[in-house]
């Protein structure tokens, strides 16, 4: 698992590149109580705001990590955003991208840099 | 950081701490916003049981019982008419009828005692120095806010005779030597109570209240989503200066002397709302969707096109409705199930107007 400074996690799932958000922005987000997920089969680039969290404090965004293709959406956190704080590492993945450069990845933390980066 | 040094904190401050409280500044203060328990669980713990709120930053001011005339000169609402023992709900109006603040006026038999906003507190203090004689500033007592279904059964524990209080009553309660004045109020929608208490024996009574199994600490982010669902107005933010009572539904607030007699600040403008209606009403909106409608989003009568006709004042979601909601300054002529439109990221969202409270009362009247 790989982590970028925005506080998503990324997975690699063959060609795929799955994404969520970590357990510390869930932490600092508060109770997430609306995710709007971006649109399907829609082309990203990096730094693109692509999502919307609403917690009971205020919205974030969600930026595309890496350039590529949204392919699948976790439909699951549209019924229930709670699963933002629940999974935030598991359950609560946002979406996955169809990435052709996976070198893109390369930059990204580790989760032991990560926890350096969190403090 | 240097901004920190000057914030003020309440006599629970330290306590906040031990609860692993999450502190933020708010109007000069250095205040709890959530404690472990986060926000959604905590309101809906008060809503199920009791919460325990520090409102230590509020202003609390004492002024001689003869006040009252001299008073009415400043709020809209009919104060030498408050019995012995009972509070009601005021608000500061300016010339032109805005509001400068909302505040609780008690009548304590030997004097009035108000509780006004953290933000206003001086202001208003030199508003009332600048009119009345004998404004007495107390700083050296702290106020907490005890609310839900349980409020009552907890605090009988420790003063039995709370329990026979209704709502808006106030009476003042001796505890382990300490004066305690207690109202039967509080901001949320619940039944509660509103604990006026020296600053010293702050901790020491929170701590007991805490130790009972129904009470839990609730800090100012789950006060505010208890207060919108409950339709209550948040100065600064739903009233203002440039909002009249009239326009923000609180008519019930003015009595019926007032209205007659008029005789205060604003009162042209008010009593002219009141008879012919205001051009725009604080409303009530239900986002058909999940999407909050936060403060600031405009409000439009179309899906498409046309200028807004309103804006949001307060809006999020409600946990114990679990459905967003918020509350707008709308068109007078537009009517309960009409439904608007919500500007949010660029896309119109519709919306209901619905009739506030959006969650029900439970006050004990």
């Amino acid at each position: 698992m790989k982590f970028t400074e925005e506080h998503e996690w990324l997975r690699v799932e063959g060609d795929l590149v799955v994404v969520g958000i970590t357990d510390h922005a869930s932490e600092q987000l508060g109770d997430v109580v609306f995710v709007e997920l971006p649109e399907l089969e829609t082309q990203v680039a990096k730094g693109d705001e692509i999502c919307v969290i609403e917690s009971v404090k205020a919205a974030s965004d969600i930026l595309a990590p890496v350039d590529g293709e949204i392919v699948e959406v976790n439909e699951a956190l549209a019924d229930n955003p709670g699963l933002v704080n629940e999974d935030p590492l598991g359950a609560a993945w946002f979406f996955k991208m169809k990435v052709e450069d996976m070198s893109q990845l390369d930059d990204f933390m580790s989760e032991d840099e990560y926890k350096d980066f969190i403090g | 950081m240097a901004d920190d040094a000057v914030l003020k904190r309440t006599g629970l401050y330290d306590l906040h701490i031990e609860l692993g409280a999450k502190m933020v500044p708010f109007a000069g203060w250095e205040m709890p916003v959530q404690y472990p328990m986060g926000v959604l669980k905590e309101h809906l713990h008060c809503r199920a049981q009791a919460g325990l709120f520090d409102v230590s930053h509020m202003g609390q001011v004492i002024l001689p019982a003869s006040a009252g005339k001299a008073l009415e000169e400043l709020v809209p609402v009919d104060v030498t008419g408050l019995g012995e023992g009972r509070q009601r709900y005021a608000m500061f109006t300016n010339a032109e009828g805005g509001i400068l603040d909302d505040l609780m006026v008690s009548n304590r038999g030997d004097h009035l005692f108000l509780v006004v906003n953290a933000a206003c507190a001086e202001a208003d203090i030199r508003h009332l120095e600048d009119y009345l004689e004998g404004v007495c500033v107390i700083r050296n007592r702290a106020l907490l806010a005890l609310q839900g279904p349980a409020a009552e059964t907890v605090l009988a524990r420790l003063m039995p005779a709370v329990a026979g209080m209704r709502f808006m009553d106030v009476q003042t309660h001796g505890w382990n030597g300490a004066e305690l004045w207690i109202s039967r109020s509080g901001y949320t929608g619940e039944d509660g109570y509103e604990i006026s208490l020296p600053s010293d024996r702050a901790e020491e009574f929170a701590r007991e209240l805490l130790a009972m199994e129904e009470v839990a600490p609730i800090g100012l982010g789950a006060r505010d989503s208890l207060r919108l669902e409950a339709g209550l107005c948040l100065y600064g933010h739903d009233i203002d200066t440039s909002t009249t009572p009239i326009e923000a539904g609180l008519n019930w607030a003015i009595q019926k002397r007032r209205r007659t007699e008029g005789g205060f600040h604003g009162a042209e403008r008010i009593l002219r709302e009141l008879a012919e209606g205001p051009a725009r009403l604080r409303m009530g909106l239900r986002p058909e969707g999940r999407a909050p409608m936060r403060e600031g989003v405009e409000i439009y009568a179309e899906a498409e096109g046309g200028a807004p006709i309103g804006q949001v004042t307060s809006g999020g979601f409600g946990p114990s409705i679990e459905a967003p909601m918020a509350m707008a300054y709308l068109p007078t002529d537009l009517s309960e199930g009409t439904v608007v439109y919500g500007e949010v990221r660029g896309k119109r969202l519709p919306a209901r107007i619905v009739p506030m409270p959006f969650h029900p009362h439970s006050y004990k009247r």
